[in-house]
């Protein structure tokens, strides 16, 4: 393989919160050569939480959500409204839309995911949201009275219709699951939050998919597999997620499901060789954590594109130092604790830890009441993997200190 | 907007500085040593609701 130019930048493909992450911690660990961030996106990183809650029932605008820039991320270069389009592992080359190949030194991957569409006609009134223009659009169209149609009833799709609720919009969600948030919180949990949406004036429809969104140039109304047709002027699709790999296609690495990094976050070939130059930070990484077990998973948590982004940017330096230092930054534990939110309405979830690698028998309730304030707990072979607090915070401390120490 | 919600994550990365009670209430710091600098940088990456902010 012929060696990268030294000379040429290191080049991070996606400028949202993992490329960020990434380029800050190559300048913290002493990096000083040049870096270059490729995004599609115009806007500069910002924070996505806060679009389908808080900023999408206020208003939505960069500033509300922009991460603050540090001073040591002065010299670093945004390449901002250009997207990737093909990577060449060996000519350490990489093509942009905008007809350019530039050569890289070293190459971090960061470009997330996007949000799945139903597949039907194109009209006015269908929504998606995963970016500052999606919840823009949205925000438009969540006037009061407007009736709401939510596809899919996980997180996003839970908190959408919260916020649009909140709004004074009529909202119903439409889910193929038997509860809301079924999968990642168990049905005992998952029947509560129905309990609750449903109080606050959400209806569900579960069990169900849409078969046609019908109206001529804007939504007119959803019909359910069920034959039910239910009026609505906004559809708002929240049915899961793309990695965005299309780019990558043509090389060797490994992109089954995102892609898959070793533990110091290098990028690994379909033969399971890492590679010292190629990383994989955030949604699109799928790593292994020792925390839990040596089986490599995407986490789609906020703090996993700042803990990835950290480490890779640290393993990275430290590589391209070449000072003997490598082996030993490769070699520190890297074990992040996964940890979620989520708000709806006055419900405020917290979670540590992965509570989706538990089927229902091994969920508890720890303390409190499920109904009113509670931590509960998910189980794996009899230790603690998971824990959720609804509406619980500083009572959850303990027991995430039992998951990071193996959950005995 | 950026306000605290008392998600406690800046208290593992700046224990010195951040505080969760057993209100669930956020007890900090406002004043701290340049020593914790790096520590409250962490914070404020891990900040959900973005609500740290460091003045000079
Ligand atoms: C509305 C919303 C609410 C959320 N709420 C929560 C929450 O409450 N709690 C929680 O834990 N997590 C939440 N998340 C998840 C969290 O925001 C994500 O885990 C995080 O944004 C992932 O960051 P990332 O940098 O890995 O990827 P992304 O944020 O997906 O960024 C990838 C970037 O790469 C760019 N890109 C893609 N392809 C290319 C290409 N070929 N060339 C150039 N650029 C490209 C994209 O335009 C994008 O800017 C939420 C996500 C959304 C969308
Ligand atoms: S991390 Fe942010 S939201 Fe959480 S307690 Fe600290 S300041 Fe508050």
């Amino acid at each position: 393989m012929p060696e990268a130019n030294p000379a040429a930048p290191v080049v991070i493909v996606g400028a949202a919160m993992g490329g960020l992450r990434a380029a800050e911690s190559l300048r913290r660990s002493g990096y000083t050569g040049a870096i270059r961030v490729v995004g599609e996106e115009l806007h500069a990183p910002y924070n996505r939480p806060p679009l389908s809650k808080e900023v999408l029932a206020t208003d939505v605008t960069h500033e509300a959500v922009a991460f603050p820039s540090r001073a040591e991320m002065g010299d670093v270069e945004w390449m901002l409204g250009v997207r990737a389009t093909a990577v060449d592992l060996d000519a350490h080359t990489l093509t942009t839309d905008d007809g350019n190949v530039q050569e890289w030194r070293a190459l971090v991957i960061a470009t997330g995911l996007r949000a799945r569409r139903l597949d039907f006609a194109p009209i006015a009134g269908r929504h998606v949201v995963r970016s500052l223009d999606d919840a823009m659009a949205l925000r438009a169209e969540l006037t009061p009275g407007a009736r709401v149609v939510v596809v899919g009833s996980g997180f996003l799709g839970c908190e959408l219709s919260a916020t649009a609720r909140k709004l004074g919009c009529a909202v119903t969600i439409v889910t193929p699951s038997a509860e809301p948030m079924m999968r990642p919180l168990g049905d005992l949990v998952a029947k509560e939050m129905r309990r609750r949406l449903t109080d606050e004036g959400v209806e569900i429809f579960s069990g169900v998919t849409v078969a046609a969104i019908n109206g001529e140039t804007s939504v007119e109304s959803v019909e359910l597999s069920d034959g039910r047709v239910i009026e609505a002027d906004v559809v708002i699709e929240s049915v899961g997620s793309h990695c965005n790999i299309e780019w990558l296609e043509g090389t060797n690495l490994d992109v089954s499901d995102g892609v898959l990094a070793d533990n110091a976050m290098r990028a690994v070939t379909t033969d399971g060789i890492a590679l010292d130059d190629v990383y994989v930070v955030g949604d699109i990484a799928r790593f292994p954590n020792p925390m839990f077990d040596d089986v490599a998973r995407r986490i789609e948590h906020w703090n996993i594109p700042t803990d990835t982004g950290k480490r890779a940017g640290a393993v990275l330096a430290a590589h391209l130092a070449d000072d003997g230092s490598f082996a030993d930054v490769v070699a520190k534990p890297f074990a992040p604790m996964p940890s979620f939110w989520s708000n709806q309405f006055e419900i405020k979830l917290q979670a540590y830890g992965l509570l989706g690698l538990v089927s229902d028998d091994d969920i508890r309730v720890l303390e409190g009441d499920l109904t009113e304030q509670a931590a509960v707990g998910y189980y794996r072979d009899d230790r603690l993997v998971g824990v959720l607090g609804i509406g619980m915070k500083a009572a959850l401390l303990p027991y995430r200190k039992q998951i990071a120490e193996g959950g005995a | 907007m950026n306000q605290c919600q008392h998600y406690g994550q800046c208290v593992f990365e700046a224990p010195d500085n951040f505080k969760l009670n057993d209100d669930d209430k956020l007890e900090y710091v406002a004043e701290a040593p340049d020593s914790e600098r790096d520590n409250i940088e962490a914070a404020v990456d891990v900040c959900p609701m973005q609500a740290i902010r460091i003045v000079e």
